[in-house]
């Protein structure tokens, strides 16, 4: 056993098991922590395949800024355990034998059909200098629509977020012209 | 050297995963961590395509994956605050009317 596949298997388990963790658990902020295990596990794995600057990004976009707001958003809204209810007590009995018939049948496909074309350890260097020319040459146009998407998701959050307007009827209302 | 297949196997688990997740959860926000899982699931398999046909496109692909779900999170997020706003709950099947 190679050191690399040792790497992949130590990651791996630790993404399977924050998914599987993120389904035990009832708390959101109990999944939430290991929904950032699996992603942290999987930028090891990034690095595994070469990929650099997608694993740092990973680390800074995914585990870091995605997953503050949704702690951010537990926290303010004051989450607690979820509570079960008959239409979720169907889906857990027939969603986790479909998940797992489903992921069983997945593996069946991928190990049997797809042949056993091994990936190198950085069989593929990701550096920021070999994707900065791709990104700003040959993707420029996705990527200046992604600038003017995050701008509109900027706007549509501050709409959606802020207070609505209250009735100067209703107390003292605090206008923001 | 790990086959690819392995990869491919882990990226299914976890988009399998994020579609259970997305099932039986009934908070909004763990549904909306289960669609994050399935990102992460498909960011995982393009990496290992990205490595195998030597397509360097692959994580570029992934970069903008990234952006989308950032944008998607920021929004989705938002609209979870303004939904607790108006109902005062968190669980799906309490929030099935269109309009107050």
């Amino acid at each position: 056993m190679s050191v690399h596949l040792v790497l992949f298997l130590a990651f791996g388990a630790v993404c399977v098991a924050g998914a599987i963790n993120l389904l035990a658990q009832t708390h959101p902020i109990n999944s939430a922590l290991s929904l950032i295990a699996v992603m942290a596990a999987l930028a090891g794995e990034y690095l595994l395949l070469g990929a650099e600057f997608v694993a740092a990004v990973q680390v800074i976009v995914y585990a870091g800024a995605i997953m503050v707001l949704f702690v951010f958003t537990i926290m303010l809204l004051n989450a607690g355990v979820e509570e079960r209810t008959q239409g979720s007590r169907v889906a857990v009995l027939f969603g986790i034998p479909g998940m797992l018939l489903g992921s069983v049948l997945m593996a069946w496909v991928f190990l049997r059909h797809s042949g056993t074309e091994a990936v190198a350890a950085g069989a593929l260097p990701g550096a920021p200098k070999t994707i900065g020319p791709l990104l700003f040459h040959e993707f420029l146009l996705p990527f200046e629509i992604t600038s003017i998407l995050i701008l509109i998701a900027i706007m549509g959050a501050v709409v959606l977020a802020s207070k609505p307007p209250t009735s100067p009827a209703s107390g003292p209302a605090r206008r923001v012209d | 050297m790990v086959p690819l297949s392995y990869y491919l196997v882990l990226s299914g688990f976890l988009f399998a995963c994020g579609v259970t997740g997305f099932l039986i959860k009934r908070n909004i926000i763990t549904i909306f961590m289960s669609i994050e899982l399935m990102l992460n699931g498909v960011n995982l398999s393009f990496v290992a395509f990205a490595a195998h046909w030597h397509a360097l496109a692959g994580q570029v692909f992934v970069f903008f994956v990234m952006v989308v779900a950032a944008a998607e999170a920021a929004v989705g997020l938002a609209i979870i605050i303004a939904v607790y706003r108006t109902r005062e709950t968190l669980n799906v099947d309490q929030v099935n009317l269109l309009k107050l």
